[in-house]
């Protein structure tokens, strides 16, 4: 990753070194203007003309947004000046209007996932082909609301009222939802050990458990996986838990690094807090074999360490929901107490409704129900309670045994729609000869394919062919169709036939 | 094994929303719900709004929509459309592109969201929150990492403003500090400052350099009328100056469960707004990634279409009506049971709530004898009253305030 000039900046000495000057500027600001005769109006921007005589030639604009507070926490009333020095501007003399607060507020980078579909709509060519966000397309490249979805809604539509869902959620939904992930017959949901609330999709659902982990678990560290989705990072640098990192893709084989990844398990600290993929890894598609699964549950237990699994894909990614989420089963018959994040973003196309769940399985029913108030309360002050449209679309569709039947069904298209242009993508590949192989395509399992393209040649793909993805060259399958699937894969020859290695 | 989260203790339920849990729970068939703020009929039904069921409709006739992800910001129709609600047709500091917009999960959202951006962005920490607020509001700044602090506002003597506090308490607050208005129809005391009131309490934060955020959740409701409410909020954009609004549709659009609301940051200039929107992505991101999709296009098709914009003001003075009646009928019941005590107050005050003035012991018994369920601070939800539980609720009064166990009220 390109390091920006801001983050060279050493800036615990800097700041240091500029909290002392400020003290020292106010003491003689404050001297001079004791010393100065009784004046009604003073020169609005004496300070700052002070200030900037004295700290010379350092740009603020260095030192990212953080500085601010540090900056002028010791200090009331010259934070104007302060902000007029780090805007570079020079005092004018008989401004009144004060400035804006937000002067100094610097432009947030684009989302490097979100900011793909951004540049892709931009774009005018009638070529162009988006593999960037992990939304599901049909064949046409088209979005696809799914039947049962339809359906739910105008069952919905017109009968219900809109009043606040409990704090919790829907009840019905993310009763549903559990059996999804633990079973349909499980005994842990019979009695009532599991703490469970809706969320607001995948990431609400994340972010709450790391708000609980934080509150709870105060001197604990999250261990995330190398690659991963990268909002992870943010979620919980946001809550503020520290972050770790576990090898997990091996690039030279397009695979799992597994014996560095159980290395790294085995080095953590007992009792260590990791997050996985329980399916259908996002960006690389690289998931353990069930054996592989075992041995990581094995391990976890003889580590005593804490599983906390994202599991946005189930379904999605075999066609088949359970035997998608094997990891979580398997985890269950070891005895693991551990919580999972799931989403109904792409497995039942709500995207926008942001419908999901957050589940921590607990000992007994008493703490099921301790944990689950506790993350209401982490709830409340962020939305209060969950929106109620999705839920509802959820919970009508599968409990009713034929819409669910339904949903099974389109789930399971989806799913084979994206492995059969793995085999198109690959199958392609090979046929116009590229040297370089590219049986990870099909090794590798979900919407999303981790090319082994560099950022330069996804950027050649981008400005020369229109074919936008995100730069860790991880592709979208879903964006795949029989209609673009050659193009895609004539462009990709193109920038990796020269390669030796991609 | 044992659970990592073994030693968690159970929280307790939340004061406001713990009210309708056990409200719930009563098998009474005398039982009223005067706790949460939600709209009733006077069938007391919860009430979609006729044109809420239209926009409805109209979208799942819709063959054409999708579900796919909203912008981080949410929906930009309706976020343009939201801020011209509050800002006023004409705002100039819409037309000069000053306002960053986002679309987040109706009032607490977009007040959390702001607040983080705040903790992240502006240089002071504290927030000044009236006292009585919300009780959500405190948990809501102090998640977000600012320190709370409170001015006066409610006098329990006149169970109005105590506007003398008010000026002293944020007159000495640093410059720069945060303060938390509401901008019509105070929750939880209904109390609101004239608007000779609200022009000296502008001029005083301004002359301080205070940064003001409004909490806008009533718009429309309070009086019945969309512009009067969002006069405070106007009053201070007018001039010039910075703010921060959360708008909420959970009460005026009946849209409660589907958190529909925005964030309003109206800035100094048009390239701060620009950046300034920049960054509240980065704090919606890792909270939610993105709002969601169904209440808000519900509020846009609303608000776009102005058939449907005219007949929303009639349903909305309708609610705003009725509330105004209940707290009249309560009044003469008061009046003609003789209570004791000066009740002028119900009438006084505006909006959904009332703030009665019954001690925590009243309302205990109010509960336990007469099966009423409100707020232990005395709040009752006016839209929880018809004419037909009014008396029920003027004897539960009565009997509590005539009871020997207190001295005044």
């Amino acid at each position: 990753m390109k390091q920006n000039k801001r983050s060279n900046c050493n800036l615990q000495g800097n700041e240091t070194n500029l909290r002392d000057k400020i003290v020292i500027s106010r003491k003689q600001y404050q001297i001079q203007r004791r010393k100065r005769s009784n004046k009604t109006s003073e020169h609005p921007h004496a300070f700052q003309d002070h200030f900037n005589k004295l700290l010379g030639g350092i740009r603020f604009a260095d030192f990212p947004y953080m500085s601010i507070p540090t900056l002028t926490s010791t200090f009331v009333g010259g934070e104007m000046a302060i902000r007029r020095a780090m805007s570079g501007r020079t005092a004018v003399v008989g401004a009144r209007s004060m400035s804006s607060w937000w002067r100094s507020v610097e432009p947030a980078p684009k989302d490097p996932i979100l900011g793909v579909t951004e540049a892709f709509l931009a774009d005018p060519n009638p070529d162009k082909v988006n593999v960037g966000v992990g939304a599901y397309r049909d064949d046409n490249g088209k979005p696809v609301v799914l039947e049962c979805v339809r359906e739910a809604e105008r069952r919905i539509a017109g009968h219900l009222n809109m009043e606040y869902l409990p704090m919790g959620g829907s009840v019905k939904m993310v009763e549903e939802t559990l059996k999804l992930a633990y079973g349909v017959n499980s005994e842990l949901i019979k009695d009532k050990r599991i703490a469970a609330v809706q969320a607001l999709s995948g990431t609400g659902a994340c972010r709450l458990f790391a708000d609980f982990q934080k509150r709870f678990r105060p001197d604990s560290q999250i261990y995330i996986p190398v690659p991963t989705w990268a909002n992870h990072h943010n979620i919980w640098r946001d809550a503020h838990v520290p972050q770790k990192t576990y090898h997990y893709y091996h690039p030279e084989s397009r695979g799992l690094d597994f014996a560095a990844m159980m290395d790294d398990i085995k080095n953590a600290p007992n009792g260590s807090f990791f997050l996985l993929h329980a399916c259908a890894h996002n960006p690389t598609g690289v998931d353990p074999s069930e054996e592989q699964w075992r041995e990581i549950s094995h391990e976890f237990k003889v580590k005593g360490h804490f599983a906390f699994f994202d599991m946005a894909y189930q379904g999605f990614a075999s066609g088949d929901p359970e035997r998608d989420a094997k990891s979580i089963r398997i985890f269950l018959e070891d005895g693991h107490y551990f919580g999972i994040a799931q989403s109904y973003a792409k497995n039942m196309g709500l995207y926008g409704q942001r419908v999901g769940c957050l589940s921590v399985l607990c000992e007994d029913e008493k703490q099921a129900v301790a944990v689950k108030s506790q993350l209401q309360q982490l709830a409340r002050p962020m939305y209060s309670n969950p929106p109620v449209h999705g839920a509802l679309i959820v919970s009508t569709i599968l409990s009713d045994p034929d819409l669910k039947k339904v949903w099974l069904k389109e789930v399971k298209v989806m799913a084979d729609r994206i492995i059969g242009m793995r085999t198109a993508l690959r199958g392609n590949l090979e046929k116009l000869g590229s040297p370089l192989s590219w049986q990870h395509i099909t090794n590798q399992i979900g919407m999303f394919c981790y090319s082994g393209l560099t950022p330069e040649q996804v950027d050649r793909l981008t400005n020369e062919f229109h074919i936008y993805m995100t730069r860790n060259g991880r592709i979208s399958m879903a964006g795949v169709t029989t209609g673009n699937v050659e193009y895609l894969a004539t462009a990709i020859h193109e920038v990796t036939k020269s390669a030796s290695t991609c | 094994m044992d659970s990592v989260f073994a030693a968690i203790a159970q929280a307790p339920e939340d004061p406001i929303l713990g009210v309708t849990v056990a409200y719930n729970k009563d098998p009474s068939p005398i039982k009223l719900n005067l706790g949460v703020g939600a709209y009733r009929t006077e069938e007391g039904k919860p009430l979609v709004l006729n044109v809420v069921r239209k926009a409805e409709q109209f979208l799942v006739n819709d063959q054409s929509r999708v579900k796919e992800y909203l912008p981080i910001l949410g929906l930009a129709e309706f976020n343009k459309l939201s801020a011209k609600l509050i800002l006023g047709d004409g705002c100039a500091a819409i037309e000069e592109n000053r306002v960053a917009t986002a679309q987040c999960l109706s009032g607490t959202g977009s007040l959390r969201v702001g607040a983080e951006f705040l903790a992240k962005h502006y240089h002071q920490h504290t927030i000044y929150i009236p006292l009585p607020s919300w009780g959500n509001h405190l948990k809501v700044f102090t998640m977000a990492g600012l320190s709370v602090k409170t001015y006066r506002y409610y006098d329990p003597t006149t169970r109005g403003l105590n506007f003398q506090g008010l000026l002293e308490d944020l007159g000495a607050a640093p410059a720069g500090a945060m303060v938390l208005l509401h901008a019509c129809a105070h929750n939880p005391t209904g109390v609101d400052p004239t608007l000779e009131q609200w022009e000296q309490i502008r001029q005083l934060i301004r002359s301080k350099g205070l940064l003001p955020f409004f909490d806008s959740a009533y718009q429309g409701f309070a009086s019945g009328s969309l512009d009067a409410d969002a006069q405070p909020v106007r009053m201070f954009v007018a001039d010039g100056g910075e703010c921060l609004v959360a708008q909420s549709y959970a009460k005026n659009m009946g849209l409660y469960g589907e958190r529909v609301g925005a964030l309003s940051i109206v800035c100094k200039a048009a390239d701060v707004a620009s950046r300034v929107e920049s960054q509240l992505k980065l704090v919606i991101r890792p909270m939610y990634s993105n709002p969601p999709i169904h209440g808000a296009s519900i509020a846009a098709t609303i608000l776009k279409n102005s058939d449907m914009y005219d007949e929303w003001k009639i349903e909305l003075k309708a609610m705003a009506d009725r509330i105004i009646s209940m707290r009249k009928q309560l009044f003469d019941a008061l009046s003609a049971r003789g209570t004791p005590g000066d009740w002028s107050h119900i009438i006084k005050q505006i909006g959904m709530f009332t703030f009665t003035g019954l001690n925590s012991d009243q309302v205990a018994f109010m509960t336990k004898e007469y099966h009423i369920y409100m707020t232990s601070d005395g709040r009752i939800s006016m839209a929880g009253l018809s004419s037909k539980t009014v008396p029920h609720l003027a004897d539960a009064i009565h009997a509590a305030v005539t009871r020997g166990c207190y001295k005044q009220i």
